[in-house]
């Protein structure tokens, strides 16, 4: 028989943080640029220069601590961290050993049928971001072999949080559903532009097997070069693989860090654990130890929204969303405020969803223009549905005039008054419609009569056309079905 | 004082209060300095870089300034640099091969205040090589000779300001402190060396060698200058985060005629009789002198400054194996090509470093190491705890304390070419450095060391509690007008030259 393994995995992200200026220096904290531009004496290094805290980064750390159920410790310090890169200009890293800003907490997520899932975090951290090194002629982009170095240290001192997690994530699927509720929330407390193709999001993932039902971990790997979360589910998979087809013929799984490799879809051997640094971490003398934290913590606390994964949990358990539109109505925060709002004035969740999510998020990619900052106002879209529901309008009036009300603004309800939008329900007035319908249709009619039912749908088009819109589709169909009866 | 009516041999307060009266001008102040300065230094060696350019720029400046109608409070008085701070657009060595030819692309905000009160750079003085030393032999770039005895050392780290201020060639040096560095020398040139409370003085442009520790001062002729100094320097900066935010109380309007009222600690633990008969003896002649002033002397104990040492020797390396990390080769400075890059670190550093900043950065990287951090690092931080708390205790029951400034009058090169003889001299300035406190060495007496020709100055520690730099200095004020000990020999390189 096949034994069978589960996958035990941890996730360790860095985030840079979204602030006017650097961790320690007044430079721009900005992607891009003209190489070595947006620098100066102290995220150079240079001799004498010495390292101010970002008030910002430090309650933006706050806040995402809050935000995932984290203590928040009343003291706090930098250390540093020593080793020798060419792209850290003072060969030491400032960052959190031992006292780190935020401490435990749980990551909330959700997988796609709706099930919910926790995985603890271990700590989050503050630090400085390095700066990017490209290393020409060795061929595959590496420092060693090369022929030279160019540095940037454009983004040298961006302040980066690092999110450790637990070991706590048994699939590619749920790495890759943590990862995502982990970017929505810190995109929505506004702490992190999060974006993985500017390298603002980065992830290395720690991937381990174990027989299922063992208690000790097995030997872990750590992964790296992951650009996407196409590529962190890609190269999970293909990590769990190798090392259930080492385990299964015998091999032994060797503690190292793995680069993955996009284009051939498989991990490969950058170092043993035996070249591991000794980092000589110590506080930082230039930085005093940063206490109390008490009034940052209270400053930031008010500051904080409802999380993604409680709006999912909201909108699926109390308004019965399903979880793949839920999750579409969480991934901007602004739009599920929106959202929120339509529901609480209709108590239509379904309704505002169909609307949301149907015609305007089609406008919205049409013009660009975010649903929640357009003209059509959630009290807009609450009056356009309660004139549905009355049956003032049908779905074919409410689709025109929500692209009116998108392009102009307004009310519904004076828009249905002043282009005489209402739906007729007076049965003389739709008789008529009927009437003419059948008397300049013969062939349809005929047709009609000999058992081709289907034709009755043009008939009822052309009745509608007739009224301009407005007759009641309900009882236009019914009055037709008894005159061609 | 002797040659009062000299331009070099006045003092900083005389030359302010002169160009801001419009009897001289600054350049005509530089001018004469720089003159000075291009007949003596080839002797004594104070200057790294001597700054004739900038200084008469700068000299132009404030005498437009003062036309204008400014007053300065240190116009156009000749500064000497100490060279592990940036000027910018200026050569800033450290007195190490590794940054030689490195230009400056900023002033250390301690400069530029100094410059913004009226001061003109004269130029960058030698050290021991990133400030580790005692004696300024261990600068990579140059020999700097004691102008009292050119055949002995100036002290150091900070010797070429002490250098440059008693031949002259100064009236205000700049110097760091981190376990002595400004007392010291100092004593050995016959000046006011004057180490401020840690977070005093801003850090930002100082090179660091060991970050808690560094700390900015004065090294003048006067205690009134370094007041002067200390005024213009002192106060909050926004790009140190370890400067204090805390109103300075001016120190030049607390200068004091006497020490009644004053209670002044003799530290029980301190043995002056190691130092010698004459030495010890003219340290008790101190000593009686402050009573004469009018100060009770009180014994108080100090039981753990005997650890500072050892502490010292394992905190300040371990910050500084950190510090000298960028020094790599990769972005500015020495580089020695080799054909990666981690040889290219090793190349670099090894020709780069001298052997004393070797040492340290190995001790500093050793005691940070996994598995000896605890033992070493943690315990000392312990000990520095411990130290500080008996600072405390003393100051319970005095104002100030009274202790020899160093462990010996100036002595001859190459006289200490063991590491732990020459780390001995700052045994009674290094548990101040550890407790962060306000200190000086005031000039107490001459001795004529064996085997020496020449007396040699011989300097008193008086140290305070935290932020009470004013106490400090109106009482050292009032020991150097009562004594005078400073004006009874002039150095070598002035009488020899005027005679």
């Amino acid at each position: 028989m096949t034994v069978s393994y589960e996958a035990v995995i941890g996730i360790e992200c860095h985030v840079e943080l979204k602030t006017a200026t650097k961790m320690f220096c007044g430079c721009p904290n900005e992607f891009g640029g003209e190489p070595n531009t947006k620098v100066c004496p102290v995220c150079l290094g240079m001799p004498g220069a010495l390292p101010v805290p970002n008030r910002v980064a430090i309650e933006h750390m706050i806040r995402a601590g809050l935000a995932f159920g984290a203590e928040i410790p009343a003291f706090s310090k930098f250390d540093r961290k020593n080793y020798f890169y060419p792209d850290m200009p003072k060969d030491y890293q400032i960052s959190q050993y031992d006292m780190p800003l935020t401490l435990g907490g749980t990551v909330k997520y959700w997988l796609e049928d709706g099930t919910m899932k926790t995985c603890r975090l271990t700590r989050i951290h503050l630090e400085e971001d390095t700066g990017k090194s490209s290393h020409a002629g060795s061929g595959d982009g590496r420092i060693a072999g090369s022929a030279y170095s160019l540095v940037d240290f454009n983004r040298a001192g961006v302040p980066l949080m690092e999110c450790v997690s637990e070991p706590e994530i048994h699939s590619a699927v749920e790495a890759v559903a943590y990862l995502e509720a982990l970017r929505l929330t810190l995109l929505q407390l506004g702490v992190s532009d999060v974006k993985m193709e500017e390298g603002s999001l980065r992830c290395d993932a720690n991937v381990s097997i174990r027989l299922h039902g063992a208690a000790e971990l097995g030997t872990k790997t750590e992964i790296k070069n992951m650009n996407s979360f196409r590529s962190v589910h890609r190269a999970i998979e293909s990590e769990i693989a190798r090392q259930t087809a080492l385990l299964e013929s015998g091999g032994r799984i060797v503690q190292e860090t793995r680069g993955w490799d996009e284009v051939r879809g498989e991990t490969h051997s950058m170092r043993s654990k035996e070249q591991a640094h000794d980092y000589r971490y110590f506080p930082d003398p230039d930085l005093v130890p940063m206490e109390p934290l008490a009034g940052a913590v209270e400053r930031v606390t008010a500051s904080i929204p409802e999380l993604p994964w409680r709006r999912f949990e909201r909108f699926t358990a109390e308004y019965g969303i399903n979880p793949k539109q839920a999750t579409q109505l969480v991934a901007t925060g602004a739009l599920a405020t929106y959202f929120d709002r339509v529901v609480e004035l209709t108590k239509r969740p379904q309704q505002v969803t169909n609307f949301v999510l149907g015609d305007l998020s089609r406008l919205a990619n049409e013009s660009g223009v975010p649903i929640a900052q357009s003209k059509v106002l959630p009290e807009a879209l609450a009056e356009l549905i309660a004139l549905l529901e009355a049956k003032t309008i049908n779905s074919k009036i409410a689709k025109d005039l929500l692209e009116r009300m998108w392009a102009e603004g307004g009310s519904p309800a004076s828009l249905v008054d002043s282009l005489g939008l209402a739906q007729t329900s007076d049965v003389g007035v739709i008789e008529k419609f009927v009437d003419d319908a059948i008397a300049a249709n013969p062939k349809v009619v005929a047709d009609y009569r000999a058992g081709k039912s289907n034709v009755a749908g043009f008939l009822v088009g052309q009745i509608m056309k007739a009224s301009s819109g407005k007759a009641d589709p309900a009882l236009v169909k019914d009055l037709l079905l008894k005159k061609l009866a | 004082m002797a040659l009062e009516n000299d331009p070099i041999e006045r003092s900083a307060a005389d030359i302010a209060r002169d160009v801001n009266a419009g009897t001289i001008s600054a350049s005509e102040v530089v001018e004469g300095t720089l003159a000075h300065v291009d007949a003596v230094d080839a002797r004594v060696g104070a200057y790294l870089t001597i700054l004739h350019d900038a200084a008469r720029e700068r000299a132009a400046n404030v005498d437009a300034r003062v036309r204008s109608g400014e007053r300065l409070p240190l116009a156009g008085v000749p500064l000497a640099v100490k060279d592990n701070m940036c000027l910018t657009a200026t050569r800033t060595t450290c007195g190490s091969r590794i940054l030689e030819h490195w230009i400056a692309p900023y002033t250390a905000t301690a400069v530029a205040r100094m410059l913004e009160a009226g001061c003109v750079p004269i130029g960058k003085t030698n050290l021991d090589e990133f400030a580790m030393g005692s004696s300024c032999e261990n600068s990579a770039l140059g020999i700097t000779r004691n102008p009292y005895d050119l055949s002995r050392v100036p002290g150091g780290s900070s010797g070429g300001s002490a250098a440059a201020v008693a031949a002259r060639e100064a009236a205000i040096g700049l110097g760091s402190d981190t376990g002595g560095s400004i007392r010291e020398p100092g004593a050995f040139c016959n000046l006011i060396g004057f180490k401020p409370t840690y977070g005093r003085i801003s850090r930002y442009g100082l090179i660091a060698f060991a970050s808690s520790l560094d700390q900015i001062g004065p090294l003048t002729r006067t205690v009134e200058d370094a007041a002067l100094a200390y005024d213009a320097m002192a106060g909050h900066d926004p790009m140190d985060a370890t400067s204090i935010d805390r109103p300075v109380e001016p120190a030049a309007a607390s200068l004091r005629r006497d020490l009644h009222g004053l209670r002044i600690g003799l530290v029980r633990e301190f043995d002056t009789e190691k130092l010698g008969p004459d030495v010890d003896k003219a340290y008790d002649r101190a000593y009686a002198e402050l009573k004469a002033l009018g100060a009770d002397l009180v014994e108080v104990s100090l039981p753990t400054a005997d650890y500072g040492l050892a502490t010292y020797y394992l905190i300040a390396p371990a910050e500084c194996s950190s510090n000298l990390s960028r020094f790599d080769g990769v972005r500015y400075g020495l580089r020695v090509d080799a054909d990666d890059v981690q040889a290219m670190y090793e190349r670099t550093r090894a020709a780069g470093f001298g052997s004393e900043v070797k040492r340290r950065i190995l001790i500093g990287t050793h005691a940070l190491s996994s598995g000896y951090y605890d033992a070493y690092y943690v315990r000392a931080q312990k000990a520095r705890t411990l130290i500080a708390r008996d600072f405390e205790t003393a100051f319970a029951s005095c104002d100030l304390i009274a202790c020899p400034a160093a462990s010996s009058p100036a002595f001859a090169f190459n006289a200490k070419s063991d590491p732990y003889s020459m780390y001995m001299m700052d045994y009674y300035t290094i548990p101040m450095s550890l407790a962060g406190l306000p200190a000086l060495s005031v000039p107490c007496g001459w001795v004529t060391p064996a085997g020496g020709v020449e007396p040699m100055p011989l300097g008193l520690q008086l140290c305070a509690p935290l932020f009470a730099e004013p106490l400090l200095l109106g009482a050292a004020h009032a020991y150097e007008r009562a004594t005078m000990h400073a004006v009874k020999h002039l150095p070598l390189v002035v009488s020899g030259a005027r005679a």
